[in-house]
């Protein structure tokens, strides 16, 4: 027998009884205890027959294998960089994975990627003994040369794509800027123009703090809307 | 102050006309600091207290690292003005005692096993004391791992009972602890009903230990219905425009 007592996308608090049943399945950022479920953050409650599960509003986000983000070189090794991705752990990108034939005797590493440069880059080797391991070889990967960076909460990330990529879809469509989204929380936007990119930054913020409000995506669609037509651009 | 005051008057009240069983005015507030991951604002009756929270982030020295679970630091400080006397900067005894059980009943609450190898910071400062600073320091904690977006079992909320006169009574202030026989502070993580904090200074018998817990729980469970008002109203704000 489950019992469920949250409605779907209710505010959530740590140590808030979920649900009750042997049957019950505890999702993410749940835990159970017996044959209770309790939440373990704030967040918004998933409720999918009988599993319960949060999105949470707040937190780091660790990231996992596979998994695209957006760094900065913090350091610079003989054949490595060290790279600062918002985790709770320092990632290193390795010279074999970034440029092809590296040779330290004749190659200076500092010409592919310094200190300060942001690196669009995919997590390749990441367990809970070493540190996360990065690559930049495959396509789109690489430093970031244009545009802007901007930095949101990491447990804003899902909401900025959206359910099938639908938020990601209106943001880029509206504006025709081009936006990369990494689970770290990095936001990378290459507009045609700063009036664009104005838009689209104030239209993330905006995502930022509503996050937890039913009725997102269409007032996002209007707020873009109403500030194109407030700066003659159509 | 040259006499001992009056604790318990003839009609039952306390020497701030509280009833034996009634907390002081508490008010809480969540999210005050900007450049914290987490933070909250904590005040019972005079005591006022914020809390900080940083992490899970990577610790400045590796060699503190566990490789199962994040380390949990916290400091619990008193600010030189938050006494009537000056108190000294330096981390007395007392407050690196009170850390230490303040880290601990913390650390019962946080999944630390997610976050290997990291470590979370929480900082407590007390800026004004009036009696229960380490309850308070508990309870703003709690709120600012809870915004911090910290996974943890349960809130902890925290209040500390005592003996006054031969009464027991809730939430002690300054004047009730200076001359008054006993001081319990008590924290608990009430959905789990786990005590996390437990000391006792003074003398009790069995009995009014008893008695004294019980209070303890009644004024927790309200201490904790604020905690979960506090971060609702948080995101509150937002769907009110």
């Amino acid at each position: 027998m489950a019992n469920i007592y949250v409605a779907n996308r209710q505010i959530v608090k740590p140590g808030d009884l979920l649900a009750e049943g042997d049957d019950v399945i505890a999702g993410s950022y749940t835990y159970k205890v017996g044959s209770k479920v309790y939440g373990t953050v704030i967040g918004l409650a998933e409720v999918k027959e009988n599993a319960v599960s949060i999105i949470p509003l707040e937190g780091v986000v660790v990231p996992r294998e596979g998994d695209l983000v957006i760094g900065v070189v913090v350091g610079v090794g003989v054949t490595n960089w060290f790279i600062d991705i918002r985790a709770p752990y320092k990632a290193v990108l390795n010279a074999s994975e970034a440029v092809e034939q590296f040779n330290p005797l004749t190659d200076d590493i500092r010409k592919y990627f310094d200190v300060g440069d942001y690196i669009l880059a995919k997590v390749l080797i990441f367990d809970r003994s070493r540190g996360p391991v990065l690559t930049t070889k495959a396509k789109g990967l690489g430093k970031i040369v244009e545009g802007v960076v901007i930095d949101v909460k990491p447990s804003r990330v899902p909401r900025i794509v959206g359910k099938r990529k639908t938020m990601l879809e209106v943001l880029t469509s509206l504006t025709n800027c081009s936006i990369t989204a990494a689970v770290n929380g990095r936001i990378w936007i290459k507009c045609p123009n700063s009036l664009l990119e104005d838009i689209v930054v104030r239209a993330i913020r905006k995502i930022e703090s509503e996050a937890h409000i039913p009725g997102l995506t269409d007032r996002i669609r209007k707020f873009i809307e109403d500030e194109k037509r407030r700066v003659g651009i159509q | 102050m040259s006499s001992r005051p009056t604790l318990i008057k003839e009609n039952g009240l306390r020497h701030d006309h509280r009833r034996p069983d009634e907390l002081r005015p508490i008010k809480m507030e969540v999210g005050v600091l900007k450049n914290a991951d987490g933070s909250a604002l904590v005040e019972f009756g005079n005591t006022k207290v914020i809390a900080a929270v940083y992490g899970p982030r990577e610790p400045p020295a590796k060699y503190m690292l566990s490789p199962e679970k994040a380390i949990v630091r916290c400091r619990y400080h008193m600010a030189p003005f938050s006494t009537i006397e000056r108190k000294s900067p330096a981390p007395s005894r007392r407050e690196i005692e009170l850390s230490k059980v303040i880290r601990e009943a913390l650390e019962s609450a946080i999944f630390t096993e997610l976050f290997p190898r990291s470590a979370v910071d929480i900082f407590i400062e007390v800026l004004q004391a009036d009696g229960g600073t380490r309850t308070a320091g508990l309870t703003a904690a709690s709120l600012a791992l809870a915004d911090a977006g910290v996974p943890m079992r349960d809130l902890i909320a925290a209040v500390a009972v005592g003996k006054v006169d031969g009464v027991i009574v809730l939430d002690i202030d300054e004047v009730e602890d200076e001359y008054g026989e006993a001081d319990m502070p008590v924290g608990m993580m009430p959905s789990l009903n786990q005590v996390v904090l437990l000391q006792l200074n003074g003398v009790m018998t069995r009995e009014e230990f008893d008695a004294a817990m019980d209070l303890a729980m009644k004024g927790i469970s309200e201490i904790y219905r604020l905690q979960k008002e506090a971060l609702s109203k948080k995101y509150m704000l937002y769907t009110e425009e």
